[in-house]
């Protein structure tokens, strides 16, 4: 029985990347329903930070993501309301010995032959940039392309911005695909009913592979735990995000045990957010002692004006991990109808809006903007 | 850090409030080896508070029924080893097999250099409460007080908050506050009570079992018309006058959704309003460590506990207002009831069978009644209706009701926590403490609220060098 009007595409999932499917679809002239069974952004989005890097990212699929994603972040940043927080301040990464700084200037090099704006900041200028630096850092690298975002508010302003041509069903679980008798698919069958649309596209996160097990198919998504510290609101004492050099093989590691170096970045709203701690954890949300710890001295080790400042809270999400560290974009060769646009791990809110721009590009039949032959849902 | 000397402790003892009190000294009593901490300077918690010196008060017991109980637990205390530590606020809880470690902040308001990690073999959680509040137009305005707030000034520095003080919320405190008020010599025009004082007939059995406590509304009673205060059940404060400072206050009657009634708004004048709505069990570091919860009558989020007022997490036992909001004769027995559990866990003491008999019977009948209490104080739907969009709701954030309903109608929030992410409520100093309940009706579009999720992972806020800290030290062994 079908509840509702019918709809061209369902979205499932009101994440950031389920909310940029919906408005890059939308935009492409089609009728778009968002189920998500909690809240809007009530999922890894509302959980984690808003980092749009290009900084830590190798050359390569991702960071060619990362790019497309960073110009459609400017357009967005002009479309949406300043309440998304947009910020682009910067990045800047910091070695704290020479050998450290060396890598750091190889890699910054790797990454401008690929297109990265990439400024080597030499260690009596690293406070220039920021006053409060720890004194005896080897140098850095200044990132002008990386930026910010409040990820909750940008997921919902997306969502609205599309008008009428989005409907949103909250509070609602997808428990089921529909397939017709000859394996098309029909739509998919809920806590409240069923929904009807020949196209379904999965932006369900860290629970994209138990979503995928409904289709029948092998997506293996999972859970990446990440802490982030929370500081007492501060006037602007930290102006870029900063980071230490050994942040990018933390997240390109694939161990499960805790990963730990600080991201310090200053908000709008005065709280500086230090994050975030990786592990393999399940979806458990005990308090780990150590990815505190360790968190607070990456921290104060960069700003010792920091010590003094208390953390007035600490919260936990769950980045969606796929095993090559890639997310999974594009139509699913194994089950027609079905799209995938999960598995960005750490990167989701920054990846977003390039995946709905490939999303709504497969939807409609058009060119994708880049190869997404490395995306492929069917590579595992 | 510093670990002191004689660790692990049997028994580690968060709050010194009736609960932590009497579980400690049963403990200790027993042969096991106690620690007791508290923020504050004192023991005694909300209940028992003591003046400051430089009020110079005679007789602090004046204000309070049951100070002998509380004279005997502290000549107790003093008798026994329990090690007391004032001024430790516990800002989180860790398990390293085998023993917890109970992390603080020392000084006046935590903000001493010096953290100090205590490690001990179990532990009893005895944090008490804090006050529930409901905004309504005009909370914000000076002259407007907690009702504990104004009980806790009168307790420990014997001031009132104006010289005519209007009382409203609703639940039981609000009899105690008023009666102290106008025994303190401040006019109380009126007592203004949400809902209606008849809903307690409908636990008669409740009532019947528990007569110390009818025997304790009467005597308020009967304060309250010696002092010619004025009661007005089914009613709520939905507006202060004043520009500067509270002048007057508009007394509307609720219908049974606690919705006003068009028309029947009255003014009264006077220079103060005290209001509350109840307490809310104070569990974060309970939840931190992945205690199980049940929603209480009242709309509040408690521990469940066993019979023995052991938590879901074994090794984690509480007492007093965790496990639900219940008066100081509960949290007495409870505490001892818990004290004495413990010690048979580790194996101290004798068998102590008639005692938990008698300790768990009492125990089950006061349960008893505070659920009925509860129940006949639980926030009907219709306070919502109370407020004006531009309503303060998180005074940390300043953030409006019309926000919140912003958030929740527009941009896709269905409860607490992404009212909060969508808005800021709940992210200020207080972390939700202040605004966490009423955002929480708000955000539930239909059918009751969830309680908001008491998840504060630091109980309070930890300096950044102390985290830096927190986990470096090997597990010292029993
Ligand atoms: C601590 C931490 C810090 C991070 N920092 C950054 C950062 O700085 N920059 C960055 O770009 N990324 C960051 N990330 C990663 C980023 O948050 C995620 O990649 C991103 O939020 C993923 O978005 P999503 O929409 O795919 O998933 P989600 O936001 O989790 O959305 C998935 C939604 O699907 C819904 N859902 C699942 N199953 C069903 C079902 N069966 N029926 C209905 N609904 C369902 C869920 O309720 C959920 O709302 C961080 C993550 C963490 C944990
Ligand atoms: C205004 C008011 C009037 C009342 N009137 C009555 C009455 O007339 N009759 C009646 O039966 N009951 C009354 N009560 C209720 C009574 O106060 C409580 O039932 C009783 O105090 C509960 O005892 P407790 O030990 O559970 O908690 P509390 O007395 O609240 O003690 C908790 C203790 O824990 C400490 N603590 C909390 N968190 C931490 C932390 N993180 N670190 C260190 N220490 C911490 C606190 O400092 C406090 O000392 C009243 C309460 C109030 C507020």
């Amino acid at each position: 029985m079908p509840t509702g009007k019918l709809s061209d595409v369902i979205v499932i999932g009101a994440g950031m990347v389920g909310a940029a499917c919906a408005y890059y679809a939308a935009g492409a002239g089609l009728r778009v329903t968002v189920i998500d069974r909690g809240s809007v952004a009530g999922g890894t989005t509302g959980a984690g930070e808003g980092n749009l890097l290009v900084s830590d990212k190798e050359p390569g699929p991702e960071l060619e993501l990362a790019r497309l994603s960073a110009r459609l972040w400017t357009e967005l940043s002009g479309a949406l309301p300043a309440r998304i927080e947009y910020e682009p301040k910067g990045g800047l990464i910091v070695a704290a010995d020479e050998p450290g700084a060396a890598a750091l200037r190889d890699f910054a090099d790797r990454q401008r032959a690929a297109g990265v704006t990439a400024e080597e900041i030499p260690a009596d200028r690293l406070h220039d940039l920021e006053p409060h630096l720890a004194p005896g850092l080897a140098g850095g690298v200044h990132y002008p392309q990386d930026a910010q975002v409040m990820p909750a508010l940008a997921t919902a302003h997306l969502l609205r911005a599309a008008g009428n041509r989005i409907r949103l069903r909250l509070g609602e679980e997808v428990t089921g695909l529909l397939t017709a008798p000859d394996g098309t698919l029909r739509g998919v069958r809920t806590t409240r009913g069923e929904v009807h649309a020949p196209y379904v596209v999965n932006a369900a996160g860290a629970w994209g592979g138990e979503l995928a097990r409904l289709a029948g198919v092998e997506l293996p998504v999972r859970p990446r735990r990440g802490f982030v510290l929370v500081t007492e609101p501060l006037p602007r004492v930290v102006r870029h995000k900063v980071y230490a050099a050994g942040y990018m093989a933390d997240v390109a590691s694939g161990s499960a045990t805790l990963q730990t170096s600080a991201v310090i970045e200053g908000t709008p709203a005065g709280p500086v957010l230090i994050g975030a701690s990786r592990e393999h954890a399940g979806f458990d949300r005990t308090l780990s002692p150590q990815a505190l710890q360790r968190l607070a001295a990456g921290a104060t080790a960069l700003f010792p004006v920091l010590g003094t400042v208390r953390a007035m809270r600490t919260y936990t999400g769950f980045r969606p991990y796929l095993p090559d560290h890639l997310p999974a974009i594009g139509p699913d060769p194994r089950a027609p109808g079905l799209l995938h646009a999960c598995g960005h791990e750490g990167a989701g809110i920054g990846l977003a809006p390039a995946t709905g721009f490939v999303i709504a590009r497969c939807l409609t039949g058009g060119e994708p903007p880049l190869d997404i032959g490395p995306f492929d849902p069917g590579r595992f | 850090m510093t670990d002191s000397a004689s660790e692990p402790y049997d028994l580690a003892v968060v709050g010194a409030g009736p609960a932590g009190l009497a579980g400690a000294v049963a403990a200790a009593e027993l042969g096991l080896g106690v620690v007791l901490l508290d923020a504050s300077a004192h023991t005694g918690g909300q209940f028992y508070r003591q003046p400051a010196p430089q009020a110079r008060a005679a007789r602090p017991e004046a204000l309070h029924h049951d100070w002998s109980a509380y004279a005997g637990l502290r000549r107790r205390l003093a008798e026994s080893s329990v090690r007391h530590l004032p001024g430790h606020h516990v800002w989180s809880i860790t398990h390293e097999a085998p023993a917890w470690s109970v992390h603080c902040l020392t000084g006046d308001d935590g903000s001493d250099e010096q953290p100090v990690r205590v490690r001990a073999r179990a532990v009893l959680l005895a944090t008490g409460a804090y006050e529930r509040h409901l905004p309504f137009p005009g909370w914000t305005l000076p002259g407007v007080v907690s009702a504990g707030g104004a009980q806790a000034m009168l307790k420990s520095g014997l001031v009132l908050p104006g010289r005519r003080i209007v009382v409203a919320g609703s639940g039981p405190l609000l009899l105690a506050v008023a009666s102290s008020l106008a025994a303190a010599g401040a006019r109380v025009p009126a007592l203004v009570e949400a809902s209606g004082y008849l809903a307690y007939a409908r636990h008669p059995r409740a009532l019947a079992a528990n007569p110390q406590k009818a025997a304790e509304a009467l005597v308020h009673g009967a304060a309250l018309l010696r002092h010619g205060v004025r009661l007005r059940s089914r009613s709520a404060v939905t507006a202060v006058h004043g520009t500067d400072r509270v002048e007057a206050v508009t007394v509307t009657r609720l219908d049974r959704t606690w919705r006003p009634v068009q028309g029947s708004g009255r003014r009264i004048a006077c220079d103060a309003l005290a209001v509350g709505h109840g307490l809310v069990p104070q569990i974060e570091l309970a939840t931190a460590l992945g205690c199980a919860t049940r929603t209480s009558a009242d709309g509040t989020s408690a521990l469940v506990l066993g019979p023995l007022q052991e938590t879901s997490v074994r090794g984690l036992w509480a007492a007093g207002e965790t496990g639900g909001v219940g008066g100081v004769r509960l949290a007495l027995a409870e505490g001892e009831l818990a004290g004495i559990a413990v010690a048979a866990r580790l194996g101290a003491g004798r068998a102590r069978g008639s005692r938990i008999v008698q300790l768990r019977r009492r125990r089950d009948r006061m349960r008893a009644f505070a659920d009925a209490m509860a129940a006949a104080h639980t926030p009907g739907p219709g306070w919502r209706c109370w407020l004006a969009d531009d309503t303060d709701v998180c005074r940390c954030e300043e953030v409006t009701a019309g926000r919140i309903r912003e958030a929740v109608d527009d941009l896709g929030a269905r409860d607490a926590r992404t009212v909060k992410l969508l808005t800021r409520a709940g992210m200020g100093w207080c972390q939700g403490r202040m605004c966490g309940p009423a955002v929480a009706c708000l955000a539930a579009r239909d059918g009751a609220p969830e309680p908001p999720p008491e998840r504060r992972p630091f109980a309070v806020p930890v300096p950044m060098s102390v985290l830096a800290q927190c986990a470096d030290q090997p597990n010292t062994a029993p």
